[in-house]
């Protein structure tokens, strides 16, 4: 039986999640005041045997991406992406909105082990109250002491889904184009205003203070063995318990749509589930008794990615769905390279073309071409990931495109 | 110095090396759009991808540094396919007027097109996008027809760090991203300072010279290298002659054969040209005489003008006499002419116009 473990949310609504007194009084800043107490390196090491893995999609260990910042570069930054762009994904700002200061103590704790003083929040556009609110965060705990010399700014997105990969973040926060950079030079050699940065996730971010806290062991303990910890997962489409749950990474699929998410609404029989966000696979019914962590997810063809969960009950039409998906895609491709730029605005006109009945196989054949082609070359995960909804559906779900055509 | 294999060919390059670079080392023709090695690197055409033993997707080698070890393949499958359709896509967007087009013969999406044998692209999609990106530009020296860009954003690049005009960047997302100005006007309204180094960057025929146009391909024209006449800079200009005739300028971009500007020129030297076979063009001295303009030739004109200086100086001194050089000539000509007045007239009156 499938239970949610609150960590990060194990407070929620008993404290403001303003006040840094009120976070005190639960034990908050004790992870900050021990890794300053640590010796830098052993600090990193703490968070690589934690085995924290980013909650931003890429999954990638956070302290082995500290470890790679240079320790004598003069500035470096703390950067924490709440672009949260993701369809379907609010983890973020619940995290905002119940434990704030867990998110500014990580950043702390960040900029402890990296030595880096200034912390820079990228908001999304359409999220104004949180960043009202994260300033009110920052304010208290700057004048609690309890940050001590390290500043965090609230910098402003202005709706663009691609501005939530690192890189065109940080352009977005120099104040250019949101356009992603090549890789390498990772963010961590040379990022914001070509200084080392981490860019690393809320949730990720939010996770640190209670390994601190309580040490690595106890985290890596949590859940399921590669991907340590708890997840919250944002639950949506048709559910009958659209909300969202913290759970350790081990839970199956199935637990989470039918133990905590209660079923399909109305009664009705499953049919996909989209995990991840958008650019997510769709995942059958036969896959469900998945685990969620990283790893497992991958070994399905799926991400586990932001944590969204979109269930599509038996009267859906996939690829009515996936067209509107593709329509999201060609809007939001940034048009820096030529199969994202090019490829979107396609895929988008051959589903549009097939999802009216005037498609044929040939159609087909050439979307899954497209999308070969696109996840191999396009040069950020935004045209990399775009066709997989469309390739997972073509595969699991390809009577309902013939049944079209 | 690290090594690594490239289509079965073991290599050194050193360290810091981009895949680009070796694999030219190592004997491969890598395409290219985007890729210019004057300008910041973008990494965005993507057809210089090439497979690297281990990883899960392709790489483009203008962006990939070298890593010892590395085992690449230039035209694998993959790339080979992965080319083809991003041939097509741009394809799918573009005029395709090669037979009236002036980039014919010089065009990059031609070439790669034949090279891949991309005839046709399998993307035009029902509707075709047409005029959709067409720009009508009432300047006198650059054609803007977006129509045939394929967004390589070169000429956004050099015009900022050639020029430094900052006149034309990228303009909306997606699939509606074209250069523009700002606002998307026109040049004559933006910091563009009519170079041309847009056209020299272009890699296809969507940026080209209107005072050009029509008068021949860079194939049918014999390219002859010279130093341009505006002023003292002494840029390499390269003439395109057909029949006898200067038709076009363009210019090479080989510091070797174009040690002061490496192609980058002004508005004058890249359209300015059209003087050479202007009927209104002066070929002989021309001499008044009773106040009408009669042809002389150079040592009749010289004699005569050699004695008029003498006769004045000798009449109201040498100060009554004044040279007034130019900023066309270069340095030592400048400095040969105050010598004249200096020494020979004896005058310091001497003036030049630097505002050409
Ligand atoms: C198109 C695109 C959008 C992304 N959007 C987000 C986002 O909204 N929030 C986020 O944390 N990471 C996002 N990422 C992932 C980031 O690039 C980056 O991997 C992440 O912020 C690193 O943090 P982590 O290691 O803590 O996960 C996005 C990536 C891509 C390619
Ligand atoms: S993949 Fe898409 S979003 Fe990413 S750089 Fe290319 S065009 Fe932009
Ligand atoms: S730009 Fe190139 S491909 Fe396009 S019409 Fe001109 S020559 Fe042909
Ligand atoms: S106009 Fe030419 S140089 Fe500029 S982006 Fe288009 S193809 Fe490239």
């Amino acid at each position: 039986m499938a239970e949610e473990l609150r960590v990060l949310l194990q407070y929620a609504d008993q404290i403001n999640p303003e006040s840094a007194d009120d976070y005190v009084k639960v034990g908050g800043y004790k992870g900050l005041e021990k890794a300053r107490s640590m010796d830098r390196k052993a600090l990193i090491d703490e968070v690589k045997k934690s085995g924290l893995r980013g909650r931003g999609g890429a999954g990638f260990n956070a302290g082995m991406k500290w470890s790679f910042v240079p320790q004598d570069a003069p500035i470096k930054y703390v950067v924490c992406n709440l672009d949260e762009g993701e369809p379907g994904t609010y983890k973020d700002r619940i995290i905002c909105e119940k434990n704030a200061q867990a998110l500014l103590e990580g950043m702390a704790i960040c900029g402890t082990a990296i030595s880096s003083k200034q912390g820079y929040i990228y908001c999304r556009g359409e999220y104004p109250f949180v960043v009202e609110l994260l300033k009110n965060a920052i304010k208290s705990a700057k004048a609690s002491g309890a940050l001590g010399d390290f500043d965090i700014e609230v910098r402003m997105g202005a709706g663009a889904y691609v501005c939530g990969e690192e890189t065109a973040l940080i352009e977005s926060i120099e104040g250019h184009r949101g356009e992603p950079r090549f890789k390498p030079p990772f963010p961590g050699v040379e990022g914001l205003w070509a200084a080392p940065t981490v860019v690393n996730n809320v949730e990720t971010f939010a996770c640190l203070p209670n390994i601190l806290a309580n040490g690595a062991e106890w985290f890596a303990g949590i859940g399921a063995t590669r991907y340590p910890g708890t997840k919250i997962v944002t639950l949506t489409g048709d559910i009958e318990n659209a909300t969202y749950f913290e759970v350790p990474t081990n839970v199956t699929l199935r637990d989470v749509i039918f133990t905590l998410g209660g079923g399909v609404k109305n009664g009705k029989k499953f049919k996909a589930v989209q995990v991840g966000g958008t650019s997510g696979a769709f995942i059958p019914e036969q896959n469900l008794d998945t685990q969620i962590d990283f790893d497992s997810m991958g070994s399905i063809g799926a991400a586990l990615g932001s944590g969204a969960v979109f269930v599509l009950d038996e009267t859906r039409d996939i690829v009515d769905v996936v067209t509107r998906i593709s329509k999201f895609f060609e809007h939001e491709s940034c048009g820096k390279c030529n199969p994202c730029r090019e490829g979107t605005f396609r895929l988008r006109e051959i589903m549009e073309k097939v999802n009216a009945g005037r498609g044929t196989t040939q159609d087909m054949d050439n979307l899954l071409l497209l999308s070969k082609v696109m996840q191999k070359a396009a040069l950020c995960g935004l045209g990399q990931a775009a066709p997989i909804p469309i390739e997972s559906t073509i595969k699991h779900f390809r009577y309902e495109y013939l049944r079209k055509i | 110095m690290i090594s690594l294999t490239i289509d079965g060919r073991e290599i050194q390059v050193p360290r810091g090396t981009t895949l680009l670079t070796a694999c030219r080392q190592a004997g491969a023709d890598i395409p290219t759009l985007c890729y210019d090695p004057d300008l910041r690197l973008a990494g965005s055409c993507r057809m210089c991808v090439v497979e690297v033993k281990g990883r899960r997707n392709l790489v483009a080698g203008c962006v990939t540094p070298a890593e010892n070890n590395m085992v690449v393949e230039t035209e694998s499958p993959d790339v080979v396919e992965s080319r083809k359709i991003i041939l097509e896509l741009l394809l799918a967007r573009h005029k395709l007027t090669c037979h009236t087009c002036e980039s014919d013969g010089s065009c990059k999406l031609q070439d790669y097109c034949y090279r891949y044998g991309v005839t046709d692209s399998r993307f035009t999609g029902e509707f075709h996008d047409g005029p959709h990106f067409s720009k009508e530009d009432a300047n006198p020296f650059i054609k803007r027809d977006y129509d045939k860009c394929i967004m390589c954003t070169r000429c956004v690049r050099a015009c900022e760090e050639i020029t430094g005009a900052q006149a034309i960047n990228v303009m909306n997302r997606g699939h509606h991203a074209k250069i523009a100005t700002i606002f998307d006007g026109n040049l004559e309204d933006s910091p563009c300072v009519f170079c041309g180094q847009c056209i020299m960057v272009c890699p296809v025929g969507a940026l080209t010279s209107k005072v050009a146009a029509g008068k021949g391909k860079s194939y049918q024209t014999e390219k002859v290298l010279t130093t341009c006449t505006y002023c003292g800079t002494g840029c390499t200009l390269e003439l395109n002659v057909k029949d006898d005739k200067v038709v076009g300028v363009t210019s090479v971009r080989d510091e070797n054969w174009s040690p002061v500007n490496r192609g980058a020129l002004c508005v004058k030297g890249r359209f300015g040209w059209d003087f050479i076979n202007s009927s209104d063009r002066l070929t002989t001295p021309l001499i008044r005489e009773n106040g009408e303009l009669r042809p002389a030739s150079w040592d009749e004109a010289l004699d005569f003008t050699a004695a008029k200086i003498k006769e004045i100086k000798g009449e109201h001194g040498p100060d009554s006499l004044a040279m007034f050089s130019s900023a066309r000539v270069t340095n030592e000509e400048n400095y040969l002419a105050q010598k004249l007045m200096r020494a020979a007239i004896g005058t310091n009156n001497v003036d030049h116009c630097a505002r050409l």
